[in-house]
C-alpha cells in the first residue's frame, strides 16, 4: 500500500471512530463507515490539510469511498 | 385551569467535589474544596491560577471517541449528568411517552473551549477559512439539551435557557412550568458549563471578578468572611428529572422532593455589578414564595447565591434580612460555591441538588473557610460556617444571580400528600 493510501486510512480510522479491518477500498463513507455529512465534509478537510491540497466542492462530492479517495489524493496530492 | 404538581425522582451531577450526585453530597457535608491550580491550560501568566475542575476528567470514561470528540465539553458535561439522573428516574423503562418528554437545560456560556479553539487555528491560518463543521454544532449553548434528547429519544420541548449564572434556575423553572401547564409529563433539566480557558479565566479577570488568592487556592472561595476576594471560577454539570406528581406515583418512581416554586426578576440596574440595595433580590424571593404559596416563616434553609465577591455577598444578605424578617435568624444559610466554586450556568443546577439532598438527609452543608467575621454582616445570622449542621429541612430555597441583572429563586419541599 503507497504511503499516500496509509494516510488516509489513518485518518479515516481516526475520525469516523472504525476498525481498520473495515477500511476497505470499496468501503463507503456513509454506507458502510457510519459517516454523516458533517463527517464527510470533516474527512475533506483532514484530507486537505494532511495533503496540502485543496478539493473543490464539485470533486469533493465524487469521494464516497475509501478507494475514491486514496485515487484523488495520488493523483493531487503534492 | 390547576396547575400540575411536579416532583423532582431523579438526579445526576459532576462536580469538582465528587462525580456523581451521591460523591458530590458527601463531598458538601465533608467539607471539601474543589479547588486546586488549573491543569487544562498553563496559566502561569494569568492572575488567577487556579480554579475548581472536575478532577481526573477523562472523556474516555464515558464516551466512545468518535462521539466525544463531537461535543464540547460543557456539552460532554451535561450529558454525563441527564445520563445519571435518567438512570436514577428509570425514564428508560417501557411504558415511557418519549413524545411527552422532554430536555430544558441550561447553560450560561457554551462552548467556550470550542469557539476558543477554532478561532484561534483561523488566526494563525493563512486567511482561508477552514471552518470544522461541527464547530458550530459544538459550540452552540443548546447542544447540550440537543445531545441528550438524540441520546435517549426524547421528542418533549427542547431548549435552553441562557441568563448567565442564573441560567439553570431558569431552566428548572422553566421546566416546571411546561409540567405544571401539561405540555408534558417529565422533562430533564439541569444545566452545565466548562469555561475553565484562557478566555473565560482571562474574561472574568478582566472583570475582576474572581479570587487572586493564589498562594491558597482551597481557602480562596470564602462568602461572607471579611477578606473574601472574588469567586472562584468552577465547572461541571448536575441535572434533575422532574416528572408530574401522579405520572411519578402511577409509575412507582422514587421521590425526591417536590418544586412548589420558582421566581424571577431583574435588578434594571447594572450589566455586571450587583444592586447594592439587593432590590431585584427581595422581589425575586417575593416572587417565589408568592408562587410556592408559603410564608417566609416556613423555609428552613438558603442554598444562598453567595459568590464570595465583596458587593455581591453582602447585598444578598441585606435582601435575605429585609424580606425574610426576625425569621432571618432561624434560616440556616450557606454557600456551596465555598467549596465546589462558581459553575457560572450550572450553579443553579448543582445548588438545587444541593437543596434536595439536604431535605433528603435532613442536614445543611457547610459554607467553608470561614476565617474573619465581616463587621458588615450580622452575626445572629447562621451562615452554617465550616461544618454542616444537622437539621430538619422541610422547606429549601435556592438563589442564584446573573450577569445582566437576571435573578432567580427556587424553592423544594418534602414530599407530602
Amino acid at each position: 500500500m503507497s504511503e499516500i493510501a496509509e494516510k488516509v486510512k489513518a485518518i479515516i480510522i481516526d475520525k469516523l471512530g472504525v476498525e481498520a479491518s473495515e477500511v476497505t477500498p470499496e468501503a463507503s463513507f456513509t454506507n458502510d463507515l457510519g459517516a454523516d455529512s458533517l463527517d464527510t465534509v470533516e474527512l475533506i478537510m483532514e484530507f486537505e490539510k494532511e495533503f496540502n491540497v485543496s478539493i473543490p466542492d464539485d470533486q469533493a462530492e465524487n469521494i464516497g469511498t475509501v478507494g475514491q479517495a486514496i485515487s484523488y489524493l495520488e493523483e493531487h496530492a503534492k | 385551569m390547576s396547575l400540575r404538581r411536579v416532583v423532582v425522582t431523579g438526579l445526576g451531577a459532576l462536580t469538582p467535589v465528587g462525580k456523581t450526585a451521591p460523591a458530590y453530597w458527601e463531598g458538601l457535608v465533608a467539607g471539601r474544596s474543589g479547588a486546586a491550580p488549573i491543569t487544562r491550560f498553563d496559566a502561569g501568566k494569568f492572575k488567577t491560577r487556579f480554579a475548581c475542575e472536575v478532577k481526573d476528567y477523562n472523556p474516555d470514561d464515558y464516551f466512545d471517541r468518535k462521539e466525544g470528540r463531537k461535543m464540547d465539553i460543557f456539552t460532554q458535561f451535561g450529558l454525563i449528568a441527564a445520563n445519571e439522573a435518567i438512570e436514577d428516574a428509570r425514564l428508560n423503562e417501557e411504558g415511557i411517552d418519549k413524545d411527552r418528554v422532554g430536555v430544558i437545560w441550561g447553560s450560561g456560556i457554551g462552548g467556550l473551549t470550542s469557539l476558543q479553539a477554532e478561532c484561534i487555528a483561523f488566526a494563525n491560518g493563512d486567511g482561508t477559512p477552514r471552518f470544522n463543521p461541527f464547530f458550530i454544532p459544538k459550540m452552540i449553548a443548546d447542544s447540550s439539551s440537543g445531545n441528550i434528547s438524540i441520546r435517549h429519544k426524547f421528542r418533549g420541548p427542547n431548549f435552553v435557557t441562557t441568563s448567565a449564572c442564573a441560567s439553570s434556575s431558569d431552566s428548572i423553572i422553566s421546566a416546571f412550568n411546561y409540567i405544571r401547564l401539561n405540555m408534558a409529563d417529565v422533562i430533564v433539566t439541569g444545566g452545565s458549563e466548562a469555561a475553565i480557558t484562557e478566555s473565560g479565566v482571562g474574561g472574568f479577570n478582566a472583570l475582576k471578578a474572581m479570587s487572586e488568592r493564589n498562594d491558597a487556592p482551597e481557602q480562596a472561595s470564602r462568602p461572607y468572611d471579611k477578606e473574601r476576594d472574588g469567586f472562584v471560577l468552577g465547572e461541571g454539570a448536575a441535572s434533575l428529572v422532574l416528572e408530574e406528581y401522579e405520572h411519578a406515583k402511577a409509575r412507582g418512581a422514587k421521590i425526591y422532593a417536590e418544586l412548589i416554586g420558582g421566581g424571577m426578576s431583574a435588578d434594571a440596574y447594572h450589566i455586571t455589578a450587583p444592586d447594592p440595595e439587593g432590590n431585584g433580590v427581595v422581589l425575586v424571593m417575593q416572587n417565589a414564595l408568592r408562587d410556592a404559596g408559603i410564608k417566609p416563616e416556613d423555609v428552613d434553609y438558603i442554598n444562598t447565591h453567595g459568590t464570595s465577591t465583596p458587593l455581591g455577598d453582602g447585598a444578598e444578605v441585606k435582601a435575605i434580612q429585609k424580606v425574610f424578617g426576625e425569621h432571618a435568624y432561624g434560616l440556616n444559610i450557606s454557600s456551596t460555591k465555598s467549596m465546589t466554586g462558581h459553575l457560572l450556568g450550572a450553579a443553579g443546577a448543582i445548588e438545587a441538588v444541593a437543596c434536595i439532598m439536604a431535605m433528603q438527609h435532613d442536614m445543611v452543608p457547610p459554607t467553608i473557610n470561614h476565617f474573619t467575621d465581616d463587621p458588615e454582616l450580622d452575626p445572629k445570622l447562621n451562615f452554617t460556617f465550616n461544618k454542616a449542621q444537622k437539621r430538619e429541612v422541610n422547606i429549601a430555597m435556592s438563589n442564584t444571580f446573573g450577569f445582566g441583572g437576571h435573578n432567580t429563586s427556587v424553592i423544594f419541599r418534602k414530599i407530602s400528600e
